[in-house]
């Protein structure tokens, strides 16, 4: 079975800095994969360039067997490939339910200069969206309106609405409160099972890690220094010297 | 082309550089600190040269001296400029916190607002005080006549400036204060400058370059309704095709396009008044920060 | 619908009322409508949060089209001209277009300004082909066929804008409304999560830039044939001004804000005019500032500034 994703290589410097240092990595259908490293450690770089915002300098991305190596953005989503953002990214001025209409338009391709946004979309499907990211009594709530929690989940769901098979989220709790961190986590976890999606997620909280990861990778220095099932991962001496500083 | 008119040309396209860079130096200057493009800059120059005509004209007819000629043009410009920039300045606090294209829309209002008091105290009979270019009497140059006014004293007051204001800001207190305001406003206040202080002494600086230009100007101009609004954009496109807020570089685009206009003159007339324009969508075209913007460190 | 309807016919009944009342009053009305489009194609593009500084000259090319023809050929029927004038402007606005979309706020603006500068000036020193300042004058065509008069050529004119104002107004609305009209408006606020959802911005932009040309080609056209005069000023950066001022005036909620905003200018000019006599750009200007002050919410709900980056480890 061909890999979903995979790097060769993948090589990045900015001057002297590197941020990713020849990684070679493989991620296969199913799997829920937790990336683990210190701030800087290049996990975000990482994620950047599979999902085309930066070009490596050497080495390649393939997804589902397809060189994807310096394609757009935009290219790779349509292939099968989303992301969800640290800073979740949202349209501002519309409302919940516009957000994933849109984002429902964008995976069918066909945007229409004439059919209503509203009757583009099949009301259900959204209405299965909201439910699963529990956003559905405030669906019609400016998205400027929406406490963080919420901004994430919305973030993921318009991700989920282009049914990719990887769905890559940028430390998915973050800026959360504690009390909602959990709560927020099982909605995404449920949702990604019931779209049956492969997912990356970058976390640093280790409960997180522990609970939700049937995989871990730790990054330290742009590179890979630790890669398997989250017991062996959390406790080799490096990775809790260097990531989790025990 | 032979080497006279080449020499002519040269000559012309410096002393119109000069007039240009004075006039853009203030436009760019202003945004450089404060972050506004100011659409009035327009109004400055004209009252600048307006002012400096009327000031010739009530103190200065029947005196042969340069000297008092000159003394009125830079007196009548710093005056245009403190007032109007006091003016400008006070209309614009209230807008402070806005998006930067409203406080543009502001300027443009300000604009239309000064082009009618203009038309209001000066009619629309062109001006034309000229004494000052006679007063300074001419050179002559590898055979070619040339006017001292046009030759010397604007490029001359044009590099002064403009050696002056480096002066200024990388030696003087103030100065270097104003150059921390624009590399980081947020920064600067924490340190204790007084930005509201720094923003209303830059636009006043502005304000008085961009009347003195027009000052400069009106001996060789003839004043008419209009002028500030071809001059706004005609600075502006020298400062864009540099890069808002450099100062250097709008020297060096003022000689560009200076140096374009007086040699298409003589080359491909109708091309003059199109060089400017052409040259700012080229430049935007395959720069659009502008030719001399050094690339800025990101901000998160 | 009922309502847009009543309302429709009341603002139709409104106007040919006050021009059959007041016969002078034709060319002004003829002429603020035409305004309203330019300042339609400027609200289309404030949508995606930018704003053109020279998009009058998509008004010029239009005009100097239809002056162009209707002097070579004067027995060209004015509707055809006011066709080839508009399809001249959207063909332009294509292959511009695809330059300038790659560029976004200040540069976008200035990168249009300089375009229309270059229109302005060539327009001017090409006096042979183009007239000069003095610029192209268009001599009444006929209308479906009739060679008419003044006076009911005006009215004919005013009736074909006020018709074409409505299609507009319905037209541009719906856009608006429909899945690329609100993918426009999502540019404003997150280009980049249009990007990451699969959606070239720079397409839908462009087609934004070129719906927003032809209203302003459309424009032009309508308004040269009106005065039966074309001149470099209907691409002058005042000009582009005059159609962001209205458009500011009248608001980005709904397509009918443009042709509102755009009888009030026009009103209010001849108000100052009387009043102050020829001073009305001072009273315009002061309108422009206590609005902008006053009407915070509406103006910056238009021109909000996008929120930040992607967040960290950039």
């Amino acid at each position: 079975m061909t890999a979903l994703l995979q790097t060769q290589n993948l090589t990045l410097a900015f001057g002297g800095l590197v941020v990713a240092n020849g990684i070679d990595f493989s991620l296969d259908e199913g799997e829920r994969l937790a990336v683990i490293g210190q701030n800087g450690a290049g996990k975000t770089t990482f994620i950047n360039i599979c999902t085309g915002l930066l070009k490596p300098n050497e080495g390649s991305v393939r997804f589902a067997g397809d060189d994807i190596t310096g394609h757009s953005p935009r290219s790779i989503v349509r292939r099968g490939m989303a992301r969800s953002f640290q800073l979740p990214q949202l349209f501002l001025e519309h409302s919940v339910r516009e957000c994933l209409q849109l984002a429902a338009v964008a995976r069918q391709a066909n945007l229409s200069s004439w059919k209503r946004l509203v009757s583009s979309s099949p009301d259900q499907e959204i209405d299965r969206m909201l439910d699963l990211i529990s956003l559905r009594d405030r669906q019609h709530e400016l998205c400027i309106n929406l406490p963080e929690g919420q901004r994430k989940l919305l973030d993921v769901g318009m991700s989920l609405m282009l049914n990719p098979r990887l769905l890559i989220l940028d430390e998915p709790t973050s800026g959360v409160s504690t009390e909602e961190k959990h709560g927020v986590m099982e909605i995404l976890m449920r949702a990604l099972d019931e779209q049956k999606v492969t997912a990356i997620f970058v976390e640093h909280d280790v409960d997180i890690v522990k609970r939700y990861a049937t995989r871990v990778a730790a990054w330290i220095n742009g590179a890979i220094a630790a890669d398997g099932s989250p017991a062996s991962v959390l406790a080799d001496p490096t990775v809790k010297r260097e990531v989790l500083g025990i | 082309m032979s080497r006279d008119i080449f020499i002519l040309a040269l000559l012309d396209g410096m002393s119109y550089a000069g007039l240009l860079f004075l006039v853009a130096l203030g436009l760019t200057f202003i945004f450089g600190v404060v972050r506004i493009l100011n659409v009035a800059h327009g109004s400055l120059y004209a009252f600048g040269g307006y002012g400096a005509a009327s000031l010739g004209l009530w103190l200065g007819q029947g005196s042969d001296s340069a000297l008092l000629s000159v003394s009125l043009l830079i007196t009548g410009a710093i005056a245009v400029g403190i007032v109007m920039g006091t003016v400008l300045m006070l209309l614009l606090k209230r807008f402070q916190d806005r998006d930067p294209i409203l406080q543009l829309l502001v300027t443009f209002g300000a604009f239309m607002i000064f082009e009618d008091v203009q038309r209001l105290v000066w009619g629309t009979q062109p001006y034309f005080v000229a004494d000052v270019v006679n007063q300074m009497g001419t050179s002559e140059l590898l055979g070619v006549v040339y006017m001292n006014y046009q030759l010397l004293f604007v490029p001359g007051t044009a590099v002064a400036v403009y050696f002056a204001l480096k002066w200024f800001l990388n030696r003087t207190l103030t100065g270097k204060q104003i150059v921390a305001v624009t590399h980081d406003r947020e920064v600067a206040t924490a340190l204790g400058i007084n930005a509201k202080r720094i923003a209303y002494l830059t636009f006043v600086v502005g304000a008085v370059l961009g009347a003195l230009g027009g000052a400069l100007a009106s001996p060789t101009t003839s004043l008419v309704p209009g002028i500030g609004a071809d001059m706004i954009v005609l600075s502006f496109a020298v400062v864009a095709s540099a890069g808002l807020g450099q100062i250097t570089g709008a020297l060096l685009t003022a000689l560009m396009i200076g140096l374009s206009r007086s040699f298409c003159v003589y080359l491909a007339p109708e091309m003059e008044v199109v060089m400017p324009y052409l040259i700012m969508v080229l430049v935007l075209l395959a720069r659009p920060q502008g030719l001399f913007t050094v690339a800025q460190a990101r901000k998160i | 619908m009922m309502r847009s309807l009543m309302i429709a016919v009341i603002c139709v009944a409104a106007v040919l009322g006050l021009a059959l009342a007041f016969p002078w009053l034709k060319l002004p009305l003829i002429l603020g409508l035409c305004y309203g489009l330019a300042a339609l194609g400027i609200v289309v593009l404030l949508r995606a949060g930018q704003i053109s500084f020279g998009h009058a000259m998509y008004a010029c090319i239009a005009g100097y089209v239809v002056a162009f023809l209707g002097q070579r050929y004067p027995w060209l029927d004015g509707l055809l001209l006011i066709a080839a004038g508009t399809v001249a402007s959207v063909l332009a606005s294509m292959l511009i277009g695809a330059f300038v979309v790659r560029y976004r706020e200040i540069f976008f603006g200035m990168l249009n300004l300089a375009l229309s500068m270059v229109l302005f000036t060539v327009l001017g020193k090409f006096y042979n082909l183009t007239g000069g300042t003095d610029g192209l004058r268009i001599n009444r065509p006929e209308l479906l066929g009739f060679q008419l008069e003044r006076a009911p050529f005006e009215l004919s004119l005013l009736v074909l804008v006020l018709a074409i104002s409505l299609l507009v107004i319905f037209g541009v609305q719906r856009f608006f409304e429909s899945s690329g009209g609100q993918a426009l408006a999502a540019i404003k606020t997150n280009e980049t999560r249009l990007e990451y959802l699969g959606i070239s911005a720079r397409k839908v932009l462009w087609k934004g830039y070129v719906l927003s040309a032809s209203l302003c080609g459309l424009s032009g056209s309508l308004f040269g044939l009106s005065q039966g005069l074309v001149t470099p000023e209907m691409g002058y950066w005042l000009r582009s001004g005059e159609f962001v001022f209205i458009a500011i005036l009248g608001g980005a909620g709904h397509a009918i804000g443009a042709f509102v905003g755009a009888l009030l200018y026009e009103f209010l000019k001849m108000y100052a005019a009387a009043l102050v006599s020829g001073s009305w750009q001072l009273v315009l200007g002061v309108i422009l500032i206590v609005i902008i002050y006053f009407l915070p919410k509406g103006l910056t709900g238009l021109l909000r500034k996008r929120k930040a980056a992607i967040g960290g480890g950039l």
